[in-house]
């Protein structure tokens, strides 16, 4: 479209208007149009809100949630606060005992106040990166053996196509049983509940990759191979410099769509398992059923959707960056 | 004439779930260092089969190939091939993909220094130094066609394996990359074979011309050797009797054997064991009088 309105501003010589027209077009295109839907949405929204009654109250509107936002960012600094007041606290008195006692060894006690909703926010983008780069290491090296070999394959592929379907949720349970009983040194450096929740994510990750890659892998273009094998690439440097780079686009997406299906998975599995995240941060609000709880469930909504869609966008960008066609598009 | 390849009597059966197909029987070839032969024949007749043998990408079933006295068991450099839709790396500039041949075959015996200077080399053999650095997508199907050439003469081969290298390029960029290729050829002395649909392209660049029967059982139909003075020009030759002899016996085998593609080209072949090979009585070595 932009190309012939350009042509025929060429033509005229009308260059300029022409050109103009286009970038209105594209305003309006990518920021007016938008911006009206939104606008639309929150209308949609506030009329809607008012015309729910919960037992909770009136269901949020979009001021409602707004509020709540600033409300959890200020309980977020205040609780930054206390916990700086703790620990020089602390400090204070620990200095204070060696002062009177050098022999004493200083206590050193962690904060255990209250997550605030940005800890969760943090906790849970911790959770899912760990579970999906967990997911990445041990899916593209078995979908690369997979997609090489046959006989790999065939012994493989019933285990994947089984496993594929189940929701990660169902191994929720054992995957905390088997946690619980195999994690148990006294010192762990990381909690028993993330780790439930990071490998219910890896869980949720791995087939979809694994599929991908695998896929990708077995589709080369056979005359590729043919170039590999006249060349005679030992085999580490075939798949450095033939296979891995062949299947790039599929493995990116197959990333790409396990990273999405495992953002919903964790809050779900938060909630469920009440693991710290987001999701837990959502059930507490409901169990906790003050007036405020729905507009807070409301900002949680609205900010894991942004998440969503930001760690998508994340994906594509290192998509873009890494493969070398042009299937990375929206 | 010192025998640098030889294709001894293959033949080539396909497992294919309604039983094995034959789609080579007693194929057999003598190619000298230096020569030129290019292997013309019907689609599907089985020429990509035979240079894939060549290459060691097939296994023969029946025979092998012996070059240089040692017999082919696998691919390898030393017979470089160049793939009928170049078959380049898409994630690699043409610098890159040309690279990657040469550190696998130099890797050990040039510095960084030469090889880099080797892979410019052969990338201006080809006229492609202008463009060297630029992705496969970017770059047209005859530019294409000049790096996968310049990646297979990178490897330094004993034989070039070309597999309708111009099939895909317009009149006017085939004939560029056929005045290149004789240009090269020249200067390397390479011993090349070359599958052609192009009767004007075989007549032009080959010693030698192999035609081949229709498949399934394929074999070698005629050869015709093409006595013209190197180095030769298309203008030229245009209107030269002797080019244009060679030109009708290759339009006429093929015309013949068009006519009748269900008669397959050999009825009732002999058990091969006691078939003593010198007496081929369908391949003959045509040659046409240069008096003519
Ligand atoms: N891997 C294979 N498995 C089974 N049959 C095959 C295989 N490769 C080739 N054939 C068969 O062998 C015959 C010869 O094939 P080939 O590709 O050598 O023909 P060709 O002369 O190169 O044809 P074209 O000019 O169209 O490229 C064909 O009938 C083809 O179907
Ligand atoms: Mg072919």
């Amino acid at each position: 479209m932009n190309t012939t309105s350009v042509n025929t501003g060429k033509f005229y010589g009308f260059r300029l208007p022409q050109l103009d027209s286009g970038l209105v077009r594209g305003f309006i295109r990518l920021v007016a149009l938008p911006l009206v839907g939104i606008l639309a949405f929150l209308l949609l929204w506030s009329v809607t809100a008012q015309n729910i009654d919960t037992s909770l109250g009136k269901f949020p509107g979009p001021s409602a949630v707004l509020e709540q936002f600033d409300a959890l960012y200020g309980e977020h600094q205040r609780s930054r606060e206390k916990e700086q007041a703790f620990y020089e606290r602390q400090e204070a008195r620990n200095a204070k005992r060696v002062a009177e006692d050098p022999g004493y060894e200083p206590k050193i006690r962690a904060y255990t106040g209250k997550e605030t909703f940005i800890d969760q926010i943090v906790t849970s983008l911790i959770t899912v990166m760990s579970g999906f780069l967990l997911a990445v290491l041990i899916a593209i090296p078995l979908g690369i053996a997979v997609g090489l070999s046959k006989t790999l394959n065939s012994a493989v592929n019933p285990i994947i196509q089984i496993f594929k379907p189940v929701s990660p949720l169902a191994w929720l349970p054992l995957v905390t049983m088997v946690v619980s009983a195999l994690y148990t040194t006294p010192d762990p450096i990381v909690a028993k509940s993330f780790l439930n929740s990071m490998i219910t994510v890896t869980l949720c990750c791995l087939w979809p990759m694994v599929i991908n890659t695998a896929v990708g892998v077995a589709g080369i273009d056979n005359d590729l191979v043919n170039v590999s094998k006249v060349l005679r690439l030992p085999a580490l440097r075939h798949v450095q410099k033939i296979v891995l780079p062949a299947s790039v686009p599929m493995i990116f997406t197959g990333m790409r769509l396990s990273l999405g299906v495992a953002w919903m998975v964790l809050i779900a599995a938060e909630m469920l398992a009440q693991n710290p995240g987001l999701g837990k941060f959502v059930w507490d609000e409901f169990q906790n059923g003050s007036s405020d709880s729905l507009a807070r469930i409301m900002a949680a909504v609205l900010v894991i959707g942004f998440i969503g869609f930001l760690l998508d966008r994340g994906m594509l960008a290192l998509q873009k960056l890494v493969s070398w066609d042009n299937t990375a598009t929206q | 004439m010192s025998v640098l390849l030889d294709i001894s009597h293959i033949d080539m059966e396909f497992p294919t779930p309604k039983g094995p197909f034959t789609a080579l029987r007693d194929v057999d070839l003598k190619i000298a260092q230096g020569e030129f032969v290019s292997l013309i024949g019907h689609s599907g007749c089985g020429k990509s089969t035979v240079l894939n043998v060549v290459a060691g990408l097939y296994q023969a079933t029946r025979g092998g190939v012996i070059l240089n006295g040692k017999e082919v068991t696998e691919p390898g450099p030393e017979r470089a091939v160049v793939f009928q839709n170049h078959s380049l790396l898409p994630w690699l500039t043409a610098y890159q993909n040309v690279e990657l041949a040469v550190k696998q075959v130099f890797g050990s015996s040039k510095s960084r220094a030469e090889m880099r200077d080797w892979i410019e080399h052969n990338l201006d053999l080809v006229h492609m130094s202008h463009a060297m650095h630029k992705r496969p997508g970017e770059i047209s199907g005859g530019m294409k066609q000049r790096v996968g050439i310049a990646r297979a003469l990178s490897m330094q081969p004993k034989v070039l394996l070309m597999d309708e290298p111009f099939g895909a390029l317009d009149a006017l960029t085939r004939a560029h990359m056929q005045d290149s290729l004789m240009e090269i050829q020249a200067e390397l002395n390479n011993t090349v074979i070359m599958i052609t649909h192009d009767v004007d392209e075989a007549v032009l660049l080959s010693d030698r011309i192999v035609m081949m029967t229709n498949g399934p059982a394929a074999t070698i139909g005629e050869i015709l050797s093409v006595d013209l003075e190197r180095p030769r020009h298309r203008l030229e030759l245009a209107d030269d009797p002797l080019y244009n002899q060679y030109r009708a016996k290759v339009l006429k085998f093929l015309h013949e054997r068009h006519s009748k593609p269900d008669v397959p080209a050999r009825k009732a072949l002999p058990d091969k064991a006691d078939t003593p090979v010198t007496s081929k009585p369908e391949v003959q070595e045509e040659t046409v009088d240069n008096a003519a």
